[in-house]
């Protein structure tokens, strides 16, 4: 559908792929009206750094915002913040809101986000169980991150992990449940859990693998105690809960817009509506260099779809899709993650795990389909210019550390 | 405060007052530089926020550390005033520094 005459844009949260698509529709030359529909409370910013730099106080809160709110005036941008939108409508092509109102829209953006998933135990309601997603979350947790006190983090995916780590450097005992065999297990090999677990312990983190949080329980209804299925009992001060997240797809499940573990879209982040686009944590979409649909929960994914979204309805050529990439701070290690290793049938690691500097190679079918490197930039970014090329490497010339990634990355291009 | 001037790769300045402590890349986002896409927000982890700086201010603004080095070598168009500007904090000293950015990023 030809949008070329949209004179209003709406957007449906207020995250990085929407201000990712205010930005990517002024850039375009959109000069209608664009109304960013926020639940939360402030604008649009930075999320990665909330279980980093942030939550260890090292970033002033002002230095999360993407933009300050003087550009969203100078850009015309309406931002309707802490309100709900309840109903898209569209036959009326209307987005409702909470407090009564509906905004029209030619064109509308859905980028709601996700939210954590709820820890499914008695006791997730006391004081001192937190989630750790938005800033209000970081400002609860912050006066709890007390020298000495006893933190226990349920899940060891990266929020957690990173949460362990900045407990850890700011004096707390830190322990982690993890209910899976390892750390890291949905996302990463055993070479890289394993690396992140000896990390972890020697950085004095209690990390628990195979532990199921059975409850949590408290006295005058602030939490004292996890207990664990095997009965064992953990002190707590302050529980941080960190077990995933499920993206927002009600407001477009409801408006019959079609969604499969989120919205789905296709390669200009448009729904099977027309009119209406997915953005971030919320869209499945095409995996270009994957052959498949999924969702992405990233910094990179949340600016990418924003992009596809603006530029499709201003009838922009469709920029390139990148390969998709991550990043985790945890300590003084940097690992960055290029593509996804999904389905890898073969691992090499390049460099010495024990020199903190190594990275770990995903290949399927002789294919190198995505890297987990840390404080290795050659690596990451040799990887992600040859993931998308679809580079076939051999392991030994990947492990040989004689040559540069430059001059490896040479001989498949 | 610094005035620092970014120039793109058409030769267009734009002069933005910048704050001491913020970065060179922050100070052109929330200025809506173009060219300047700084995804990662600063972690030194994408390489979107490339400039090259003015000769003029190469030994004020100082050498990259390892991680930024190892970042640039990766970057499209890199010259020997190459840095990124995430890595680059603003101060009194950097007052009327020039960054172009390369074509590349627009």
């Amino acid at each position: 559908m030809d949008l070329s005459g949209a004179k209003k844009v709406v957007i449906i949260g207020g995250g990085q792929a929407a201000a990712q698509a205010c930005a990517s529709l002024r850039l375009f030359g959109f000069e209608g009206a664009i109304t960013l529909i926020g639940e939360e409370p402030a604008l649009p910013y930075q999320r990665p750094p909330l279980s980093k730099a942030y939550m260890k106080g090292e970033l002033a809160e002002e230095r999360l915002y993407f933009k300050p709110a003087a550009w969203y005036e100078d850009q015309n941008i309406d931002t309707v913040l802490s309100v709900r939108a309840t109903k898209i409508d569209r036959s009326a092509q209307t987005v409702e809101l909470e407090h009564g109102g509906a905004v029209p829209y030619d064109a509308l953006i859905i980028a709601t986000g996700s939210r954590p998933r709820e820890l499914p135990v008695d006791g997730a309601d006391l004081d001192g169980v937190f989630d750790l997603r938005d800033l209000a979350d970081v400002e609860r947790i912050r006066p709890r991150m007390i020298s000495g006190h006893k933190m226990v983090i349920v899940g060891a995916g990266y929020i957690g992990l990173e949460a362990a780590a900045v407990a850890r450097q700011m004096g707390l005992e830190v322990t982690v449940l993890e209910m899976e065999e390892r750390v890291l297990a949905r996302v990463t090999s055993p070479i890289m859990s394993q690396f992140f677990t000896d990390e972890h312990t020697r950085q004095g983190a209690d990390i628990r693998t195979g532990a199921r949080l059975a409850s949590l329980k408290g006295s005058d209804g602030k939490v004292t105690q996890a207990v664990l299925a095997d009965g064992t009992e953990l002190e707590a001060d302050i529980v941080l809960v960190g077990i995933g997240i499920l993206p927002n797809v009600e407001l477009a499940e409801d408006a019959g817009i079609a969604c499969s573990n989120g919205i789905l879209t296709d390669k200009d982040a448009r729904t099977n509506d027309p009119r209406v686009f997915a953005a971030g944590d919320c869209a499945a979409r095409p995996l270009v260099h994957y052959g498949r649909k999924g969702r992405l929960e990233s910094v990179h994914n949340a600016i990418e779809q924003g992009k596809l979204s603006a530029a499709a309805i201003m009838g922009k050529p469709r920029p390139t899709e990148d390969c998709p990439w991550f990043w985790s701070d945890q300590y003084d290690l940097k690992l960055q993650i290029a593509g996804l290793s999904t389905g890898y049938d073969e691992t090499v690691v390049r460099g010495d795990p024990e020199a903190r500097k190594f990275a770990v190679f995903y290949l399927q079918n002789g294919k190198l389909i995505a890297v987990d490197a840390v404080n290795s930039p050659p690596e990451f970014l040799a990887s992600k210019k040859m993931i998308i090329t679809g580079a076939r490497l051999a392991p030994e010339t990947l492990r040989d550390t004689s040559k540069s990634m430059k001059e490896i990355a040479a001989t498949t291009a | 405060m610094a005035t620092i001037i970014y120039v793109d790769h058409e030769g267009t300045e734009r002069p933005i007052e910048a704050t001491n402590g913020e970065s060179v890349m922050e100070a052109a986002i929330k200025n809506s530089i173009p060219g300047i896409d700084a995804d990662c927000g600063g972690a030194c982890a994408c390489a979107t926020c490339h400039v090259y700086v003015d000769e003029a201010f190469m030994e004020k603004v100082g050498a990259p550390e390892d991680m930024e080095q190892s970042m640039l070598d990766f970057a499209e168009n890199v010259q020997g005033n190459s840095r990124l500007s995430c890595q680059i904090s603003v101060s009194d000293d950097l007052d009327g520094l020039k960054v172009t950015t390369p074509e590349s990023q627009h």
